[in-house]
């Protein structure tokens, strides 16, 4: 077996069973990133310096026994997420210079849990897309077939984890940023409870929606990540003082007995057969082993796409406005007065689709608009909110797909934005709820003589990390979806 | 036509925490440009507000002394707009929620009248930072270290009808936050300051007229004649037949007039929001009381005291309390003295005020304590020395920083009490002076006083007035 194609948690065996050392492992994978990572676009900084030196010194730490859980782990952070010192982009060029001054929580805490960072990961711009067509450094291949879109906007993350050019990588997740690209490139995704992860030093795109997480090899590999990764930061208001259960020791829990619910909604118009069929399977696994399933209606949340698009944009048009040429990121050459400098420092600096989405949101928060569509949206959240609250009221879990086709051809949705925006109409009702949710590989379809992964997606309950992994962990027990890798990566 | 003016403020004070209301940044006045800004006041990629608690305990000071709602749950909300000096692109305020609701306070007027002025509401805020556009050479400078420093705007109720009740508004609250330990008050370093909404109506019309609003005031004297300025401008240009603009306007200082800033239609819309960074604040009702418990005696319970209990005059009271360090001066005094608190009133609001003043100082930089005024007046109350006298020593006090007895002793201004002293000094000025003599026995009384001013001159003013009147008036009647 080769190390690349190895689980965070098999790593950190070898790694402590001194199978391999860190350097060994880091140096594999920087030839992996510097023979594969290109044609793939995953990356726009590899770190390779501070990555050789991380591992010296996981190395030092193994030797005498010490270290943190993950000592001498290669991993790599979406670019979203300020690195002290390192280039942080947002995949922008308004921040094509900027070099962030502090570590974000999460790169933080990962990095005292003993992880080596490999590089920062390529995304949509600003987190602003479901293909990561929108980067400023050009759009991430999907390793299953390289004609297609690995998702987005952590679409960076999904390649190079699904490419084993990194064992695992950060992610954040607005509207199914990470749960839509793992579904894509049969990763598991999780998204957790809006407050479990800090979301100090990852750069807003919409506060009260954005929450971090990660993409990985399995669901094993996601609970130790986030252990490191959880928790009260006095950083974050709206991070919560709850402690963090050691996912790892739950992942045992078995199926018997679990409620799972399926999402009526989910399974209509717009859902390629072929998706629903593999989702269909993975939930007869799962009945077959113990669980018990019924069906549950959650009326409101076919509003979640239109919800969504008002109060997102409404929060990015304001949390974008510090880009505005005086203090870092771009500015334009010469400006004639203020409002030159404003406008062409944005105008340049911003791609498309961040303006457009700044416009929407200026105007849904202008006066006169304000009420119809702001709060109308905030009221419709709350809808939703309750929906799933009434359905976790019947059922452990709810169930559905993360998305509605497998992976899409780079360009076939980035003339129509609605259509691009319905790729995450199963994903953002968790972001509108706070829920956690994940997404988890459950078989593949056939298209273009190519075999595409497909998700399966479970909701949970606030703070319901734990169930949501150990069901996920036991259905790979049942099955080895997870354990695919694309031809050519293995 | 009669007219009346209607006018609210509001006003702006800074909060006395150590650190900014979002940031753990220093707040103090002065320092180096933007070496008080940390990443959080600068707006950095990634970076979060956490709100001061202390903020918040000031804010519900506040709420408490002015009879206020606190509210138990209020929203801080983002104002949005461009500006080089407000890094985030918005400012952290509270709109639709403010902590402080509905409230009044009494102020009193120069006839003596009270009038009860409501407060809206107050709101706790970020400041911006400072713009400096001289010395840059057609470029403009940008200080940050006062943005994200907390401010508390307090907004009145449009309930004052001429600028001298306006500025009797400003400063009662000015005294009030002092008070609280809220605020230093400072208005040159602009801790304390106020924009005034303005309008006329003609006398008994229901309906409030078209307001402007003068932004930045920072003296008393400024928003006494900005309003004033304003009001008439307001009238000739409705007189004239022409109509009042909703605006914005600034007050030039120099040329004593305000200015059209911006009109109503060029305001910017700021697209207020619930900031998503930040959860409603909470606030519980054991907070509020334990704040309660440090609430000290307020201003108006002082002054109130003052009159029951040392027997002054409301007006006196007053001004006594018009500041808690003026305050706790008099009452020092006072107690020192073991009474005679009229005595201590008079001289504390007039020699001793009048020497702060002359010098600008404040009472707490004066340079003849309270003990050392009460050592002076312990020599009035015993006859030592006369009032007359006794400025002279308070003069020779606050020049040399010496006790009251060791200059009445260095320089032998003991009072003259000796009957015989005094018969003497009088007999001596009778004989030097028969024709005013003649001319008083034989009816012109006013001479009395000569012989007064004559006998005082002789004992270097040092004899007392009580006995020189006795003697004096049975000597010259013979």
């Amino acid at each position: 077996m080769s190390l690349h194609t190895l689980t965070v948690a098999e790593l950190a065996a070898g790694l402590r069973a001194r199978q391999f050392s860190s350097l060994e492992l880091t140096l594999h994978f920087l030839g992996r990133i510097e023979r594969l990572g290109p044609e793939l676009n995953a990356f726009v900084t590899v770190t390779a310096d501070r990555a050789l030196d991380d591992a010296r010194r996981a190395d030092e730490s193994l030797a005498k026994g010490e270290g943190g859980p993950l000592a001498g782990v290669p991993i790599a952070h979406k670019d979203i997420f300020c690195t002290d010192g390192i280039l942080t982009t947002c995949s922008s060029k308004m921040l094509s210079n900027f070099v962030a001054p502090y570590d974000a929580t999460v790169v933080e805490r990962w990095r005292a849990a003993g992880t080596v960072l490999l590089g920062k990961t390529n995304m949509d711009e600003f987190a602003m897309g479901s293909s990561n067509e929108t980067s400023f450094y050009g759009p991430v291949k999907n390793p299953w077939d390289p004609r297609r879109v690995p998702g987005g906007s952590s679409g960076g993350s999904a390649a190079a984890v699904a490419a084993c050019l990194a064992p695992a990588a950060s992610g954040t997740d607005t509207g199914g940023s990470i749960r839509q690209p793992a579904a894509l490139t049969n990763l598991t995704g999780l998204k957790p409870t809006y407050g479990r992860v800090s979301r100090y030093g990852m750069i807003a795109f919409a506060s009260s929606l954005d929450q971090g997480g990660m993409l990985t090899r399995s669901a094993e590999d996601a609970a130790l990540l986030l252990k490191a990764m959880a928790g009260f930061d006095p950083r974050d208001s709206t991070s919560v003082d709850a402690p963090v259960p050691d996912y790892g020791a739950e992942l045992a829990t078995p199926l018997e007995g679990l409620r799972v619910g399926i999402i009526r909604e989910f399974f209509g118009e717009g859902l390629d057969p072929a998706v629903g069929k593999r989702v269909q399977d993975a939930i007869e696994v799962l009945r077959a082993n113990g669980a018990s399933i019924v069906e549950v209606s959650l009326p409101a949340l076919p509003l979640s796409v239109p919800t969504y698009y008002v109060v997102a944009p409404a929060e990015c048009s304001s949390n974008l406005s510090r880009f505005d040429g005086v203090r870092f990121g771009h500015r334009c050459d010469s400006p004639r007065d203020l409002p030159d400098l404003y406008k062409r420092s944005r105008g340049e600096g911003f791609g498309d689709e961040v303006k457009r989405r700044i416009m929407t949101g200026t105007y849904v928060l202008s006066a006169g608009y304000y009420d119809a569509y702001y709060l109308k949206a905030q009221k419709v959240r709350q809808l939703i909110a309750a929906d799933f609250a009434r359905a976790f009221g019947e059922v452990d879990v709810v169930i559905g797909p993360t998305a509605p086709t497998a992976a899409f051809e780079l360009g076939a949705k980035t003339s129509d934005p609605i259509t691009m925006y319905l790729n995450d109409i199963y994903t953002i009702g968790a972001n509108l709820a706070g829920l956690p949710a994940i997404s988890i590989p459950c078989g593949f379809v056939q298209e273009g003589g190519k075999a595409l992964p497909v998700g399966l997606q479970l909701v949970g309950p606030h703070f319901a990390e734990s169930r949501l992994l150990s069901v996920s962990h036991q259905y790979q027990q049942l099955t080895d979806w997870h354990r695919r890798v694309p031809d050519g990566y293995a | 036509m009669t007219w009346e003016t209607v006018i609210g403020l509001e006003i702006h004070a800074q909060l006395a925490t150590r650190s900014k209301i979002f940031s753990g940044s220093a707040t103090a006045y002065g320092a180096t440009p933007n070496t008080q800004a940390n990443l959080v006041d600068l707006g950095y990629p990634g970076v979060l507000p956490v709100l001061n608690g202390d903020a918040v305990k000031m804010a519900i000071r506040f709420g408490l002394a002015t009879g206020s709602k606190i509210a138990r749950r209020s929203v801080f909300a983002r104002k949005n707009y461009f500006y080089p000096d407000l890094p985030k692109g918005y400012q952290i305020s509270q709109y639709e929620r403010p902590v402080v609701e509905d409230g009044s306070l009494e102020i009193v007027l120069e006839d003596g009248t009270r009038k009860t002025i409501g407060i809206t509401r107050a709101h706790l805020e970020e400041d911006a930072g400072k713009s400096l556009h001289e010395d840059f050479h057609g470029l403009s400078g940008i200080d940050l270290n006062r943005a994200g420093t907390p401010l508390l705007e307090i907004v009145s109720e449009p309930d004052l009808r001429s600028a001298k009740e306006a500025v009797a508004y400003m400063k009662k609250i000015h005294t009030l936050v002092r008070y609280l330990g809220i605020c230093d008050g400072n208005m040159q370093e602009g801790s304390f300051r106020c924009d005034a909404n303005v309008s006329v109506r003609p006398a008994g019309q229901a309906e409030f007229g078209t307001r402007a609003e003068i932004k930045n005031l920072n003296s008393f004297r400024f928003v006494e004649r900005a309003i004033n300025y304003e009001v008439e401008r307001q009238i000739d240009l409705i007189e004239g037949g022409g109509k009042v603009v909703q605006e914005t306007r600034l007050y030039d200082p120099d040329k004593g007039e305000t200015r059209s800033m911006r009109s109503k239609e060029e305001a910017n819309d700021y697209r207020y929001f619930p900031d998503p960074d930040l959860l409603p604040l909470a606030i519980g009702e054991d907070l509020i009381e334990s704040v309660r418990t440090t609430l000290p005696e307020l201003p108006d319970e002082k002054a109130a005291r003052f009159v029951r209990d040392f027997g002054l005059s409301e007006y006196d009271a007053g001004v006594l309390t018009a500041s808690r360090e003026m305050a706790d001066y008099y009452e020092t005094v006072v107690s020192r003295l073991g009474g005679s608190a009229k005595l201590a009133a008079n001289w504390v609001m007039g020699e001793l005020s009048g020497a702060l003043n002359k010098e600008n100082l404040d009472v707490t930089g004066s340079r003849v304590g309270a003990d050392a005024l009460a050592g002076l007046l312990v020599r009035i109350a015993d006859n030592t020395i006369s009032g007359k006298i006794a400025k002279e020593v308070f003069e020779a006090m606050w020049s040399e920083g010496a006790a009251a007895d060791a200059i009445i002793e260095a320089k032998g201004l003991k009072q003259i009490t000796d009957t015989s002293a005094i018969e003497k000094a009088i007999d001596e000025v009778m004989a030097k002076n028969p024709q005013q003599l003649a001319d008083y026995r034989s009816g012109k009384d006013k001479l009395f006083g000569f012989f007064v001013g004559q006998v005082m001159k002789a004992t270097q003013g040092k004899a007392n007035p009580a006995q020189l009147n006795e003697l004096l008036k049975r000597k010259l009647g013979g």
